[in-house]
């Protein structure tokens, strides 16, 4: 195993930097990409602390609406094949199958979980407006 | 691009020497250049020109606009060029467009007179100071918007615009955007597949379309503003020929909002534009259509994103801005389905 600091604590020390040295130390454009790199920062650690969860839901949801399946163990084999199962719902949507009835609704509603998800990491602030 | 036209003193030299052979000056000095914050494709860079005639000096405040690699959908410098001055000689509050550049700065660009003023959103917001701009500037929009409409075409035959003979421009930049989308997008987006699906199905009627010129990018941030309200309309980059509903709607999209909670840049009230739209000599609003431009809207700033962060994935740029923006993506996402949900 690796040594502490954890990856979280590694990049906290970096957001630290940026917001209280680097951000009131720029002006300009340089001042605005350090605000940038600092959300950046935010983004990753919120995934880091979500991602096994949201891949577990995303996962379930999935089998709501495609079907159940056999889910892989490892983690690089399940993120392939949530983004295989993505696929196939795409192509389901563009072949007309989600435009109205029962699986509408249950698309909708996977849908809305996911994109919530992904708002949860990338900019939670969106969710209450 | 050569490295040393990014030092502002290296690149105000070459910029000197231009401006002297364009205008034939006995010299041109220039002080004060600094790159402008914001723009994620191109560059923008502020700067003052003393130009020496012999018998009279002129003093000039200028605006650079230079280009950065890679951009997906914006005009060639030229081409946006010859509709800043069709803009300006119509009379529409546009940056003058004073020289059109060459191959001295590494990066086609071209130089119109600065407009001292403020573009961004949050600050008029937020600011007292511009409680007054806050107040005038939704009606502002609109007429803004009619006068844009208005520009003739003659002369920019060569925008981008629906394809001769082809039915509906909404369809046709319907297509446009789909395409671009499966050309850039390297995860599936079941939102955005709904998303599609419901404009495809929510077509607006071809009958009844007009056609005339688009700004593209109608929204806070692309104007700017004093204490007392509008001053400019910036950004001209993304014009082209189609439905003059889609900016009408665009300055709705909620990635405009900026936090505040009203629709229309966070300001104001679509009503209010669409009030001062027809006052100001705009065609009378089709509501309906413009609420599915609203929906494509949000959709077409979605692709946008994926856009941006492809720029940064393909390794044209490194920009932390443009990795950043390809999370903003699902912002979209969330707005699209409050919006078709909605409907049903």
């Amino acid at each position: 195993m690796h040594d502490r600091p954890t990856v979280d604590e590694l990049l906290r020390a970096v957001e630290a930097l940026l917001d209280e040295q680097l951000v009131p130390a720029l002006e300009g454009a340089r001042k605005y990409n350090a605000r940038v790199a600092s959300n950046v920062i935010k983004i990753a650690r919120r995934e880091l602390q979500h991602y096994e969860r949201q891949a577990d839901e995303e996962w379930r949801g999935l089998d709501i609406v495609l079907g159940a399946a056999a889910r892989p163990a490892a983690p690089a084999a399940l993120r392939e094949a949530i983004r295989a199962r993505n696929e196939e719902l795409a192509q389901r949507i563009r072949d007309g199958d989600a435009d109205a009835g029962d699986f509408r609704r249950l698309v909708l509603a996977h849908v809305r979980d996911t994109v919530h998800a992904k708002l949860e990491v990338a900019n939670p602030g969106w969710l209450e407006g | 691009m050569s490295e040393q036209l990014r030092d502002p003193d290296a690149l105000g030299e070459a910029l000197a020497s231009f401006i002297q052979r364009e205008s034939g000056a006995a010299s041109v000095r220039i002080t004060g250049m600094r790159r402008l914050t914001g723009g994620a494709s191109r560059e923008t860079w502020s700067c003052d020109a003393a130009i020496d005639r012999g018998a009279v000096a002129e003093a000039l405040p200028l605006i650079l606009q230079r280009d950065t690699r890679g951009t997906l959908t914006s005009l060639p410098r030229a081409l946006e060029f010859r509709l800043l001055r069709a803009a300006f000689d119509a009379g529409v509050p546009a940056p003058e467009p004073l020289f059109m550049g060459d191959d001295s700065l590494g990066a086609p660009f071209f130089l119109v007179r600065r407009i001292e003023g403020e573009t961004l959103p949050r600050r008029l917001l937020r600011d007292d100071e511009y409680a007054g701009a806050r107040a005038a500037l939704t009606p502002q929009l609109g007429a803004i918007l009619a006068a844009v409409h208005a520009i003739p075409l003659d002369g920019l035959a060569d925008l981008p615009g629906p394809p001769p003979g082809a039915a509906s421009a909404v369809a046709s930049e319907l297509d446009r955007y789909e395409a671009v989308f499966r050309g850039i997008a390297v995860e599936p987006h079941p939102a955005f597949e709904l998303a599609f699906r419901w404009l495809r199905l929510h077509l607006p009627p071809a009958a009844g379309e007009r056609r005339t010129l688009v700004h593209g990018d109608f929204r806070m941030g692309n104007v700017l503003f004093g204490p007392e309200g509008a001053r400019a309309l910036l950004d001209w980059e993304l014009a082209h020929t189609g439905d003059p509903s889609e900016d009408l709607a665009w300055v709705s999209v909620r990635s405009w909002r900026f936090g505040g909670d009203c629709p229309v840049g966070g300001i104001g009230d679509r009503e209010t534009v669409f009030a001062a739209y027809e006052a100001a000599g705009g065609a009378p609003v089709d509501r309906a259509r413009v609420h599915f431009w609203e929906v494509f809207g949000n959709l077409r700033w979605g692709v946008i994103c994926l856009g941006q962060a492809r720029t940064y994935l393909d390794g044209r740029s490194n920009s932390v801005e443009l990795a950043s923006i390809g999370r903003r993506t699902a912002e979209t996402e969330w707005e699209l389905l409050n919006l078709i949900e909605a409907e049903g």
